[in-house]
């Protein structure tokens, strides 16, 4: 056990720290979930690429920095210290980037990796069916084998990004005679394709953060197949565990959130009570756990360990946390915590109320956490299936 | 930049875990709470030939020289096992108490400790019972300012039977001038300060393992006990119960694994690492606790079933070196006054560079 890092691992840091103070937009950008805020994300995506920030951990070839994963952990604090923006392009460089480079050819990392890299193509979810949610494996959207081509019918929904986005990655059914997890393949779909059609859905805080997508005979090349046909329930598989388990909630974001908490509170402390100043010590200890525990992930990784069942401990502890950091803001906050972001009493009040609509869904996507709980059961704890 | 422990320390920990099952199973437990003292010499003397007292010991004096990293893996295994032999006082506290005292005191007990041979009880500033003293071989007597060497004996010891059999407690007095000075003032407080971070790291570690157990007894409870015609455990009422103890544990471990790296280098924060580490594994045995009493439910509740021990260890170590409470205000007062450095890279010392 050594926790230090080492000299290249800080000047490192401070190597990105420089270049984000020097780069990072002064005035926040528009909402991703907007037309606007969505082209300025991408924009943004395109100078971290420039700056060689865009994905450090991924080879320098696919337009990577080539970095190790504590690495990456050290760039994400120094990312979310710097209040830089959200990142459009989750799903891809976070998700399907890593999915790509496990079980992608040669060809498919060299096609689909750079243009993620520099969010010329940004990526949308196509998990979720209108009857296929906590229960996946009864996806029913076809992907039909029709010589080099598959076509694509069927509906997915609660696509995350998927009323801007340019591409889509899901699961399909390819063997029209299976069922649950088996006959299912992982296909990549340009969202232009003819047939497609992308109805955006707003959410619970008003904005097109995820569409309903519906595919009428859409045609795509065999070569958008990432791994073999039939086996794609193993390659969505993976793809959730880096969501669920490392890269799509790296520790920085919970660290930053409960700073700003402890920073509120220690601005009221004579008016915050005991109970409520607790519970925001609680907070930022957890965020610190989870920081803890992502290291000593993250050191198992680098030693070749994978990341398994325990994603889903990892899963429900992000979320649970992020909520509850902003349910304590708004205690905090009071009478004041009605308001929205345009209210003229409310400065400093919106952002908690915004990330509280966006922390709620955490319990839900990326798997509820009540199926969670049931992987931990079965597969960690070897309690009977139910 | 690294979280794995050593090989050799991995093997240690095995080591003492299968000797603690085969030799330490629950009704040893209970045959223990039966006899005068609670404590077997001959137990402790296996120990020591696994280098459990020695552990902290230099080698010179016939210890091991390792350090609290190795230590929490230990203390881990003596948890899950509810040991009740004296390995925190002795083995976590008072070892390195000597160790760092040096001298007469060190050359006089060190090699004993580490021979299995010496048992020595610790009395701390602000703690107000003293576990172990009555087969304590010397008393490490601690106030504020002032550090003693007191023969057990020549101490005013009055015995507080607790809710935990396995618990030996006593509130100690010693007269002004009883036994032997060996630190006093600054150097005394310091010294004190550094044993109880001791004591509660191996408390907090030991809580993990208790933890362990605890989730262990309900997973295979649930996993047998049938009612409506199926193991309990395949509802998702009692599925989600234990899930949450996973969750918990699993959130503990790397607070109590950092809290040891932090001790064993004295790192500045120590202190405050100690506390999370304490407060969040002595949480999570508490909830364990209580979520693996529910799972068994009434046959949980009888004296014959064996939960009930691992329940009152939970209970007892997390009143050990300070409850959850005290070191929750600990963190309160670094976090909300003392304004330690806190935020994305704060976590390892990256925000200074």
């Amino acid at each position: 056990m050594d926790l230090r890092y080492t000299d290249a691992q800080r000047a490192f840091r401070a190597e990105v720290r420089a270049w984000l103070e020097a780069h990072v937009p002064r005035e926040p950008l528009p909402s991703f979930d907007t037309r606007d805020g969505f082209e300025a994300h991408r924009q943004w995506e395109r100078t971290l690429c420039d700056g060689g920030y865009a994905m450090v951990v991924w080879p320098v070839e696919y337009g990577g920095r080539g970095c190790d994963l504590v690495e990456w952990l050290i760039f994400e604090e120094e990312y979310y210290r710097a209040g830089a923006p959200r990142r459009v392009n989750q799903n891809g460089i976070f998700l399907l980037g890593p999915t790509i480079m496990e079980f992608g050819t040669p060809e498919q990392k060299a096609r689909f990796l750079p243009p993620m890299a520099r969010s010329d193509e940004v990526w949308a979810q196509g998990w979720s069916e209108p009857n296929a949610g906590s229960d996946m494996a009864n996806i029913q959207a076809t992907a039909i084998r029709d010589g080099d081509h598959y076509v694509i019918n069927g509906q997915k929904t609660w696509a995350s990004r998927g009323a801007f986005a340019d591409w889509l990655f899901g699961l399909f059914r390819s063997d029209p005679g299976s069922t649950r997890h088996r006959g299912l393949t992982f296909v990549l779909v340009p969202l232009d394709a003819p047939g497609v059609t992308v109805r955006p859905i707003a959410q619970l805080d008003g904005e097109t953060g995820f569409a309903e997508v519906f595919f009428d005979d859409v045609r795509v090349p065999v070569e958008n197949r990432l791994g073999p046909e039939g086996e794609g329930w193993k390659v969505a598989m993976a793809t959730a565990g880096f969501e669920r388990g490392l890269m799509l909630r790296s520790p920085a974001r919970f660290q930053a959130t409960a700073r700003r908490l402890v920073e509120l509170a220690r601005a009221r402390a004579d008016r915050v009570p005991a109970a409520l100043r607790d519970e925001v010590v609680r907070c930022w200890r957890d965020a610190e756990a989870y920081t803890l525990e992502t290291y000593r992930t993250v050191s198992r990784l680098l030693a070749g360990g994978r990341i398994g069942a325990e994603a889903s401990l990892n899963k429900i502890f992000w979320s649970e946390l992020d909520l509850r950091m902003h349910e304590t803001a708004l205690e905090i906050l009071g009478d004041l915590a009605e308001l929205s972001r345009e209210a003229p009493a409310a400065e400093g009040v919106g952002e908690w109320l915004d990330g509280y609509l966006f922390a709620l869904s955490g319990p839900i996507y990326a798997g509820t956490n009540e199926i969670q709980r049931n992987v931990i059961a079965e597969r960690i704890l070897g309690l009977p299936r139910g | 930049m690294d979280f794995r422990f050593e090989d050799e320390h991995r093997l240690l920990q095995e080591t003492l875990a299968t000797f603690l099952e085969k030799e330490h199973p629950p009704a040893r437990v209970r045959a223990l709470w039966e006899t005068a003292t609670g404590r077997s010499r001959e137990l402790w003397a296996r120990l020591a030939e696994i280098g459990v007292p020695g552990l902290l010991v230099p080698e010179e004096h016939g210890g091991l020289g390792l350090d609290e990293v190795a230590m929490v893996l230990l203390q881990e295994e003596c948890g899950r096992a509810a040991l009740a032999e004296p390995v925190i006082s002795t083995a976590a506290v008072a070892a390195p108490l000597l160790r760092e005292l040096g001298g007469s005191a060190a050359a006089r007990w060190l090699p004993a400790v580490a021979a299995g041979e010496a048992i020595v009880a610790v009395a701390l500033p602000g703690l107000p019972f003293v576990s172990d003293l009555h087969v304590a071989d010397l008393l490490l007597f601690g106030e504020r300012g002032r550090l003693r060497a007191i023969a057990p004996g020549a101490a005013r010891a009055t015995a507080q039977p607790a809710n935990d059999p396995s618990r030996r407690l006593f509130s100690v007095e010693a007269d002004p001038d009883a036994g032997e000075e060996l630190a006093r003032g600054e150097q005394a407080d310091r010294l004190l300060a550094d044993a109880f971070a001791r004591g509660a790291l191996a408390a907090a570690a030991q809580l993990v393992g208790v933890c362990r157990r605890l989730l262990d007894l309900a997973v295979s409870h649930a996993s047998q006990r049938e009612q409506f015609g199926r193991p309990i455990g395949a509802f998702q009422a009692v599925k989600h119960m234990l899930a949450d103890v996973a969750v918990k544990l699993e959130y503990a471990r790397p607070q109590v694994y950092r809290a040891a790296w932090s001790v064993a280098r004295a790192a500045p924060l120590r202190d405050l690492h100690v506390s999370m580490a304490k407060d969040a594994a002595g949480q999570a045995a508490l909830f364990a606790a209580r979520r693996a009493l529910q799972v068994h439910g009434a046959i949980g509740y009888t004296w014959e079933h064996d939960l009930h021990i691992f329940m009152r260890r939970a209970w007892s170590l997390e009143r050990a070196y300070g409850r959850s409470r005290l070191h929750h205000d600990r963190m309160v007062r670094a976090v909300m006054e003392e304004g330690v450095p806190i935020g994305p890279g704060a976590t390892f010392g990256g925000e200074s560079s």
